[in-house]
């Protein structure tokens, strides 16, 4: 009896365990939404293209870890390869696996006091969009019933705690709905057309799972909100004086260089991933 | 008083055209097309783009008293009546013809002959403005519009307006003539902090006479601008129901979606029964609302995405060069001399004869569900695809062999599954399509010898039971 109650205090341990690292609760979310999109809503998206992304981006952390000597971790190169997945179009399996070695590449090369300055997925998807006429982003793929389930998604993120860094998605959001309602109201638009752009099931999956990413914004709380309200503003300026429907994922990349000089003004604790052992005795948590 | 138009729209009685079948075909014998006919108060628009130059083919499909016509249409920059050009509406209607979801039929083989292989492509793969131009401009100033242009093209006088404020426009488009409603004041005064620009047209009645004919002849625009987009306010704020948009871009690179809505594939590549040969239209117009209702009756969907040197099976012949360049393909010539195309139904694709992709999108929206004008975005994706739907024939000659009976069997299965297919795609009961099945006499079920019952494991337990 001890050992069947010790068993399933140990399962319940590790269950908890499992759903305290927010990079899970992003997998099994981004996953879902692949799921989604794939069979109810047509991406074109054969499953090869989503193995092709993983095994490039997985592959390239495991050679870049051996090379620079580090542990090798497979869930950050996994969260990178589904967003590229859910975010960038292509029908060559061939830039779907450049994406995943460009956004894994770049952290390992372009680092700045050993943090890396770009978000993987926001610079592979970005550069191969931008240079290959056979890779585009794709905002309207999304109707407007899946919006919803995406921001329940995140929201359920941020309340239950497993986003780490909610307060960049919500600031984010809020002050690209100011933007977007402001303009709104100066042209004298009815409501329902900045209702109908904060729909954008893009803008979504970008402001929750790809901003969000505690390890590319600034470590402070404020230096994130100022910085989220910068990509808003930017990213809402390419979308409407330059016509780029991709206004905000672009806005991202081109301020990722500034994040360093916010950490130096606005100094605060680095973050870093939850670390899990499990032992025989049970699971130990430490953060460090 | 002129009637205030957006895009134009007609209401023609449906046909659905029907050409002979050809020669054996990979995807199919060609049977007949479903074009924009079948749908009442449709608009049609060209639109060629490539970086930031756009040349925009308006279809006018105004009947009734040229005096009560008169359109205005927001443009994003100034335009002159160098960038002007009166177009044929026949070319409008080839690329519709060309672009059109299309039937195709196979005919089975006699499954004594050799045994029936189950192979089914499922991929395919005027200077002369009126005399009072300059009291006009006057009474616009001080209304704070300005007529940027003003010039006549074919049978149409244009004025390029800018302003500054809703009200004065407003009120100058109706002194002018032209009636506005009202609740377009607030449209129009976001166009003009937008910076657009208002391409206004009537026709000059010296001319068309001159001209001749009942019908008012497509307008081309030239322009170059950043904005990739259709204005479609102005054209929701006083219709009424739903209203269908015919979009067909030319472009270079691959397919053209929409940014801001889902741009999504209609059902294609469906297996029907017979009957439908005579009631395509019928089926085309019942499906594709079908389609749009389970997105709550409106949406953005693609019928054709191809490479136009080619088409398989061809519903029309792909454009020669010579219509692409009056649509205002302007990469044409920086491409390798043509050559003489041949005009088979059937026709391969030629390595960059010309590189043009054509993509057919077929928008139903009301004002509530699309509130923002659509915007456009060039893909990279160069897969083709079609709107096509499928007949298969049973083979109806002698049958004498062992195999017969298990072929008819296999038919019958696939007549039933064409049944429910219809019923699925267009809503129809299938009690109704079972009469109209009858009553086509065409593609009716096998009578099999005895109606052999399935039988399973259990029936063989308790063989006493069955009755």
């Amino acid at each position: 009896m001890a050992g069947v109650s010790q068993g399933m205090q140990k399962r319940g341990a590790l269950l908890r365990a499992l759903l305290a690292d927010p990079r899970h609760y992003q997998i099994i979310v981004l996953s879902s939404l692949i799921l989604l999109g794939t069979f109810h809503f047509a991406f074109q998206l054969p499953w090869w293209h989503v193995v092709a992304c993983v095994g490039s981006t997985v592959g390239t952390q495991a050679i870049a870890d051996k090379v620079v000597g580090r542990k090798f971790d497979a869930r950050s190169p996994l969260i990178s390869a589904l967003s590229l997945t859910l975010l960038l179009r292509t029908g060559s399996v061939t830039l779907s696996i450049a994406a995943g070695i460009l956004a894994i590449g770049s952290k390992y090369v372009l680092r700045w006091k050993g943090k890396h300055i770009f978000n993987p997925a926001n610079f592979g998807l970005v550069i191969l969009s931008l240079f290959f006429t056979g890779a585009w982003i794709s905002p309207g793929q999304w109707g407007t019933a899946p919006i919803f389930a995406v921001f329940l998604l995140g929201m359920g993120g941020v309340v239950t705690g497993k986003a780490k860094r909610w307060d960049v998605s919500l600031a984010l959001l809020a002050s690209y709905a100011a933007l977007i309602f402001g303009r709104a109201l100066w042209l004298g638009d009815p409501l329902t057309i900045p209702v109908h752009q904060l729909q954008s099931g893009a803008l979504l999956i970008f402001a929750f799972f790809m901003i969000s990413d505690p390890k590319t914004t600034p470590d402070a709380r404020l230096g994130r909100v100022l910085y989220a309200m910068m990509v808003a503003t930017l990213g809402f300026t390419i979308q409407f004086a330059f016509y780029n429907a991709a206004g905000i994922i672009l806005a991202l990349i081109l301020t990722a260089p500034i994040v360093p000089f916010i950490d130096r003004f606005i100094p605060a604790g680095r973050y870093h991933w939850p670390k899990f052992t499990i032992t025989p005795k049970g699971v130990s948590h430490e953060t460090v | 008083m002129k009637q205030f138009k957006y895009l134009l729209s007609s209401a023609i009685a449906l046909t659905a055209l029907t050409a002979a079948p050809s020669a054996s075909a990979f995807c199919g014998f060609y049977v007949a097309k479903a074009d924009t006919e079948l749908f009442n108060q449709s608009s049609k628009v060209a639109l060629v783009r490539d970086g930031d130059r756009t040349v925009i083919t308006m279809a006018n499909d105004y009947i009734g008293d040229p005096t009560e016509f008169a359109m205005v249409i927001p443009v994003p920059t100034v335009i002159t009546k160098e960038q002007v050009h009166i177009s044929d509406a026949s070319l409008l209607d080839h690329l519709d013809a060309y672009t059109a979801p299309r039937l195709v039929e196979y005919f089975d083989r006699n499954p004594c002959e050799r045994l029936y292989m189950e192979k089914q492509m499922r991929t395919m793969s005027a200077d002369a403005p009126s005399a009072s131009v300059e009291m006009m401009e006057d009474e616009a100033a001080e209304l704070g519009v300005t007529i940027e242009e003003s010039f006549s093209v074919g049978e149409y006088d244009i004025l390029i307006l800018s302003a500054k404020e809703s009200d004065g426009l407003q009120t100058w488009l109706e002194t002018n003539g032209y009636k506005v409603p009202a609740k377009a004041k607030k449209t129009l005064g976001s166009y003009i902090k937008q910076d657009m620009k208002f391409f206004v047209a009537k026709v000059n009645l010296e001319e068309k006479a001159k001209q001749g004919g009942e019908m008012l002849r497509p307008i081309a625009v030239a322009y170059e601008s950043p904005k990739f987009m259709l204005p479609i306010r102005l054209g929701t704020v006083n219709a009424q129901g739903d209203q269908d948009l015919f979009v067909y871009t030319l472009t270079k690179n691959g397919k053209v979606e929409t940014t801001n809505y889902r741009t999504q594939k209609i059902p294609s590549n469906k297996e029907l029964p017979i009957f439908i040969k005579d009631d395509f239209g019928d089926f085309y117009r019942d499906m594709y609302k079908t389609a749009a209702n389970r997105e709550g009756g409106h949406g953005v969907f693609m019928e054709y995405a191809w490479d136009m040197n080619w088409c398989d099976p061809c519903a029309a012949d792909p454009l020669s060069n010579e219509q692409l360049r009056e649509l205002g393909v302007f990469w044409l010539d920086e491409e390798r001399p043509d050559r003489p195309m041949p005009m088979p139904r059937r026709i391969r694709p030629k390595q960059m004869a010309k590189n043009v992709y054509v993509t057919r999108l077929h928008v139903r929206y009301d004002a509530e569900s699309f509130p923002e004008d659509l915007k456009f975005k060039q893909t990279g994706d160069r897969q083709n695809f079609q709107g096509r739907y499928i007949l298969r024939h049973a083979y109806d000659g002698e049958m004498d062999c062992p195999e017969a009976e298990k072929y008819k069997e296999q038919v019958n299965a696939r007549k039933e599954m064409e049944i429910k297919t219809l019923a699925n795609l267009t809503g129809w009961e299938t009690k109704y399509i079972r009469t109209k099945i009858k009553a086509s006499g065409k593609g009716e079920l096998f009578d099999l010898d005895k109606p052999k019952k399935k039988v399973d494991w259990w029936n063989k337990i308790w063989p006493g039971d069955e009755d």
